[in-house]
């Protein structure tokens, strides 16, 4: 909401010297948060004057068609004689009053006006628009052209109101009231402690019997109609100057009088207004609910396709306007520009000042995507009391600026509806706040506001019509803190129980982020927003259950409609990115939830609030939301080791892909068993299948190596690119995070190298398990040093394995015999599981 | 008679004559003091004290002397080569000092090479920068309490008094998620803020509640300079008997203050969210500028555009409705809570200028955060 100053003066007595600065920063302790503060006209200096255009000179021979005139700007210019001007606008003619600047002036922008030779001819100063002027396009960029009777000389910067203070507001959608000039200022009263001059406060007739007829079928709807009609609306009358120049400064375009005095009337008073043409308005007007499928065209041109929940005014042939919302077009006012098109202007108008349902026009506005200046306040609250007020005011303004007269029957109907109070201990704002106020200044600043206040204890609360939206205890508590001063409330410590630190599953988190950053991997925080046809792209089966996606109905971009099952795009997209931008070497790292639809979709139902739903209920609310797994994944290309002048670098590949799978289920405390895998997106030849075991059996819980070519070739991304991807929490339920200790034997190691030649498509895992197993009990640790195939020695398709064997015992320091019988165990069981022999 | 050999006389016996000796011994001195280097060295020992070296032949030629002579001679000989083992051991000590001094000068490197042979990694700021802010609570006693992103539209906003008709619901930027077959009534969201974590935690623990949540959260608006459609928020929840405003106040300073510094603080401006009644804004004074750059235009700060506040986020207390929704007894219990963004932190903490920085997950952006801010 913007609120001029000069135009909130009139209601509150400001002390003069308090600039737009100051009742901002009052207002904002009040509660309403003034955004800005804009200053209109700051760097603007005269002479700025009303001048009347004496000859005009159409100038030939340029690209453009220029003018050069004299305009009679009376003693303005010091001599009296015309003021010669070159202009380039065309929107007026000879003996329009427009307003000129003369040299010397400086226009908002700091454009410094001074007489400066031009198409052949000096120009002594320039014909104004209103964008010039600062005062907001109206959309024709055309020069202003004044009415007849503006006096030429005059000053216009004072004529114009050029020179302002304007608060911009965001107003909560609690304060429906401060939608208006009246209720900022009755903030502002508040907030300075001066009276206000409520304009809502004038004499208005009471109801009779022969107002324009309405019939209301839906009193829930609209508890209240007002109907006013003022005939006779002079088809020239224009709106003057000082009305439109309000409506600019907040924020709306004038129009024409009738439709720019309803809105004036909206602003003033908070209440939305509509003005029929009584001519076009056949019989009673209706309020109802819509019929199904029922159509009207609104005033934007629009047809809409009605919903039997819509409120609807009607006349005898249907919808004439979405209630609350916006009018229809075939009642719409037709202003000068019809008549002289040959149209009639319009000549009598029924003004409508109603309330409607918060709820359904709410309702309405969404439904028609639709939010007008008028839905925006009733969805917020308006003033039911202030409808008739507003009626008056409208039908007094028609009348005073469009000679109209206004016929005595008044249209009211109301339904009767009771204030609503609140019942709250006196104290009940000290013990939310934490400071005791006393009764007596809780009942001050609850008067102060606007509500009736009764009782000593227990307060009875009768509150306003126009703050529909205190409605329980807490919320007077909040009046009463906030008008005694947010910043005067103390600050105090609560003791909380004792907390029990952060979960093993919280824990675990952040040491994956920390290990697999000190392993050299940067976190990148990826959109879950995905296009499904990435799936084909990563190479997925038609059946994949990665597929099966859970997605938006509004998503920010149509191509990504759907959330990410795998974090693999969001991280490969960001290596891409890097890698474009020059960075080569790269390792990335992301946790994050993925989204899988559960197999069985139900609509998550809306529960009670005003109790606590049954378990069973809040059950079947977490069954209908989709399954959110976390998940860890790592993408690296380029260099893991660089080359440098310690030598030669190492290029990443698979191994440290699945290396980082091993790196998190060792800080899970999990046994991770890397299996030969083949995967979508995974090289089938440099695939893992990484497979934890949870409560004996094994799961399979992500895949890592080298991408497949294919895929880096769609994708775009660097050959030999690697991944890595692990359901976290499925990883984190296979844990321990209790590691028992181990026994600790001083006594000597024996120590015994064994070389194995096996078929190639032995998987090393194998060997080294069949080597453990007959080992036995004294095998300490078994590691394999060296990798070796070569056809002319092991012969084709052979490849040679060798491990170092550690043997130690409890008790006793081992013999030699001991620990080469041990070796001879584990090398026949490795013989008799996968072939293996010794090398000779 | 036999007789001592009187042919052979001592005196006569060449090797054994004091200057004799005295001569060898000085030999052997002169030869390992100018032995340059241990191999130098080692040639002179073999050569003055090995088995055929002078001193040693003349040891043996002892044993045929009288017994006088022989106390004598062993006298002699045995002090030359002492003092001939000694000047070794002393000049085996002095050029191996030499030889050791000289081997680490050899050795010696450029300590200012580079290594960068595995690039740091790094966890990402907005990460890092929600964990600082969990422990600050979590050392008061709270716990950290998280919820799925994807959220039934009853915790994200029902729970919360934010009714279907609530005007702040349509001004949620909501992204809503597809329902059965297509349709686009699920009854879920993907949560536009952590709030329904603090109905979770209320429905879920025990009284009292002290919880902080911190998560991703979605609003539909799009990448640009200042807004993200996805970003993170820290929320905190308390539950219990007769907590006030000022306990909300009194917590948000502690927490500014272990964020920002001791002389920190925060100032509450009246504001409205359906969940909290009263509610308020809540700004904390500029840590940068400490406010004197108000109304001073020779000290202009950036850091709060010279308002000498900044602006974190929203808090109040807990509206009733929200705890009877959650069961919870609004005549016995009270309950604060506030949420802020952590990008909005970060941006003004680290001086982050453009919101995409934290987004595109650029290594050269996130590295220099390390593992914790």
């Amino acid at each position: 909401m913007r609120v001029p100053l000069s135009w909130l003066r009139e209601y509150v007595d400001l002390p003069a010297t308090e600039t737009g600065r100051d009742v901002q920063a009052k207002l904002i302790s009040a509660g309403l948060e003034v955004e800005t503060v804009e200053h209109l006209g700051a760097d603007l200096k005269g002479p700025l004057v009303v001048g009347q255009v004496l000859t005009i000179e159409e100038l030939e021979g340029f690209k453009k068609p220029i003018r050069f005139c004299t305009v009679d700007v009376g003693q303005a210019n010091g001599t009296g004689e015309p003021q010669e001007i070159v202009c380039g606008a065309r929107n007026f003619g000879v003996g329009d009053k427009v307003v000129v600047v003369l040299p010397g002036a400086t226009l908002p922008g700091g454009f410094s006006i001074s007489a400066r030779k031009t198409y052949g001819k000096t120009s002594h100063g320039m014909i104004c628009s209103g964008d010039e002027l600062g005062m907001g396009d109206d959309g024709s960029h055309g020069i202003i052209v004044l009415p007849p009777e503006t006096e030429v000389g005059r000053d216009a910067i004072e004529l114009l109101e050029l020179v302002d203070e304007v608060l911009d507001i965001a107003v909560t959608a609690n304060r429906g009231d401060c939608l208006s000039i009246r209720g900022v200022a009755r903030e502002a009263a508040i907030a300075y402690g001066l009276p206000l001059r409520d304009p809502a406060l004038i004499d208005v007739p009471g109801p009779n019997a022969y107002g324009y007829p309405v019939e209301i079928a839906d009193p829930t709807g609209c508890d209240r109609f007002t109907a006013r009609t003022v005939t006779g609306l002079s088809a020239e009358a224009r709106s003057p100057i000082w009305l439109q120049r309000r409506l600019q400064k907040v924020g709306m375009r004038p129009i024409s009088l009738a439709v720019d005095v309803a809105n004036y009337v909206m602003m003033e008073l908070g209440q939305p207004l509509h003005t029929y043409d009584r001519a076009l308005v056949q019989g009673t007007i209706g309020v109802r609910r819509a019929a199904e499928g029922e159509k009207i065209v609104t005033l934007d041109g629009v047809e809409r396709k009605l919903h039997a929940e819509d409120l609807v005014i009607t006349d005898d042939r249907g919808p004439i306007g979405l209630a609350g919302v916006m009018g229809g077009a075939n009642t719409e006012i037709a202003d000068h520009g019809a008549a002289e098109n040959g149209g009639n202007a319009t000549s009598d108008v029924v003004v409508e000042a109603a309330h409607f349902d918060q709820v359904s026009i709410a309702r309405t506005a969404r439904r028609h995507k639709l939010s007008s200046e008028a839905s925006r306040r009733f969805e917020r609250g308006v003033d039911p009391q202030a409808a008739a007020a507003a009626a008056q005011r409208t039908v007094d303004l028609l009348v005073l600026l469009a000679g109209g007269t206004a016929e005595a029957g008044v249209t009211e109907i109301s339904a009767p509806t009771a204030p609503h109070t609140i019942s709250v201990p006196a104290d009940h704002p000290d013990r939310v706040a934490g400071v005791t106020y006393g009764r007596e200044t809780v009942v001050r600043r609850l008067q102060q506001v606007g509500c009736d206040v009764y009782g000593q204890d227990e307060l009875i609360v009768t509150v306003p019509s126009w703050r529909p939206d205190l409605t329980d205890p807490n919320d007077l508590a909040e009046e009463v803190i906030r008008l005694e001063g947010y910043e005067n409330l103390p600050s105090t410590l609560p003791r909380p129980s004792a907390g029990r630190g952060l979960t093993s599953r919280q824990r675990l988190h952040r040491r994956v982020g920390r290990a697999l950053a000190g392993a050299g991997y940067v976190e990148a925080l990826n959109y879950p927003f995905v296009a499904e046809q990435v799936f084909d792209q990563l190479g997925l089966e038609a059946d994949d259950p990665a597929r099966r996606v859970v997605k938006l109905v509004n998503p920010l971009s149509d191509e990504e409609p759907a959330l990410r099952t795998t974090l693999l795009p969001g991280l490969l997209g960001a290596l891409r990115r890097n890698d474009g931008r020059g960075s080569h070497d790269l390792a990335l790292f992301e946790t994050g939830l993925v989204f899988h639809p559960r197999d069985e979709r139900r609509v998550a139902a809306n529960l009670p609030v005003d109790r606590r739903p049954g378990a069973d209920d809040l059950a079947a609310l977490d069954a209908a939301l989709p399954d959110q797994p976390r998940h860890v994944a790592v993408v690296l290309t380029g260099a893991y080791e660089r080359a440098g002048w310690w030598g030669k670098g190492r290029p990443a590949d698979w191994a440290d892909a699945v290396e980082a799978a091993r790196l998190v289920a060792r800080e899970a405390g999990a046994e991770l068993a890397p299996r030969k895998g083949q995967y979508g997106p995974w090289h089938p030849g440099r695939c893992a299948e990484l497979i934890v075991t949870v409560d004996g059996a094994e799961r399979v819980v992500g895949h890592a190596g080298e991408l497949h070519p294919r895929v880096l070739k769609t994708l775009g991304l660097p050959a030999r690119t690697c991944a890595m991807e692990l359901d976290l929490d499925a990883v984190a339920r296979a844990g321990n995070d209790t590691p028992q200790a181990p026994g600790i034997s001083t006594f000597p190691v024996a120590t015994q190298d064994v070389a194995l030649v096996v078929d190639e498509f032995v998987p090393a895992a194998e060997v080294e398990s069949a080597l453990r197993d007959g080992a036995g009990e004294l095998l300490e640790s078994i590691r394999l040093f060296d990798v070796y195939d070569n056809a002319e020695q092991l012969g084709e398709g052979r490849k040679s394995l060798a491990y170092a064997l550690r043997f130690r015992a409890g008790d006793r320091t081992l013999t030699v015999d001991e620990a080469s019988a041990a070796r001879d165990a584990a090398v026949a069981l490795a013989g008799e599981r996968v072939g293996a022999v010794l090398r000779g | 008679m036999s007789a001592p050999n009187k042919s052979y006389d001592p005196v006569e016996v060449e090797a054994l004559k004091p200057e004799e000796i005295e001569r060898m011994r000085n030999e052997a001195l002169a030869a390992f003091a100018a032995a340059g280097s241990l191999d130098a060295l080692q040639e002179a020992k073999v050569a003055h004290t090995g088995g055929t070296s002078p001193l040693a032949l003349a040891n043996r030629e002892i044993g045929a002397l009288p017994p006088q002579a022989k106390a004598d001679a062993g006298k002699r000989v045995g002090m030359a080569r002492g003092a001939v083992n000694k000047a070794l051991a002393a000049r085996q000590a002095e050029l191996e000092a030499e030889r050791d001094a000289r081997v680490l000068v050899e050795e010696a490197v450029d300590v200012t090479l580079p290594h960068d042979r595995v690039p740091a990694g790094a966890r990402h700021p907005l990460t890092t920068l929600s964990e600082r802010i969990e422990d600050v609570f979590v050392a008061m006693g709270y716990e950290v309490a998280e919820g799925p992103e994807a959220e039934a539209e009853w915790f994200n906003f029902d729970a919360l008094n934010i009714g279907p008709d609530h005007p702040a619901r349509g001004e949620a930027d909501t992204f809503f998620v597809q329902g059965p077959d297509g349709g686009t009534e699920s009854g879920v969201v993907l949560r536009t803020h952590t709030s329904p974590v603090q109905i979770r935690s209320a429905l879920d623990r025990e009284l009292p509640v002290y919880v902080i949540c911190p998560g991703r959260v979605y609003r539909t608006d799009e990448l640009d300079a200042t807004h993200t459609p996805v970003f993170h928020q820290v929320e905190l929840l308390a539950i219990d008997e007769g907590l006030t405003m000022a306990d909300l106040k009194g917590t948000l300073d502690h927490m500014v203050q272990s964020l920002f510094g001791a002389e920190m603080k925060t100032r509450l401006r009246p504001n409205f969210f359906p969940f909290t009644e009263p509610s308020a804004e809540m700004d904390m004074l500029c840590y940068v500028c400490k406010g004197a750059s108000v109304g001073n235009p020779d000290r202009p700060c950036r850091t709060c555009s010279s308002e000498g506040w900044i602006e974190l986020g929203g808090c109040g207390m807990v509206n009733p409705r929200v705890l009877t929704a959650c069961g919870i007894d609004p005549e016995k219990y009270s309950g604060f809570a506030f949420g802020f963004g952590i990008e909005r932190m970060l941006m003004f903490r680290h001086n982050v200028e453009d919101m995409r920085d934290m987004v595109e997950g650029d290594v050269r952006f996130t590295r220099p955060f390390g593992m914790e801010i």
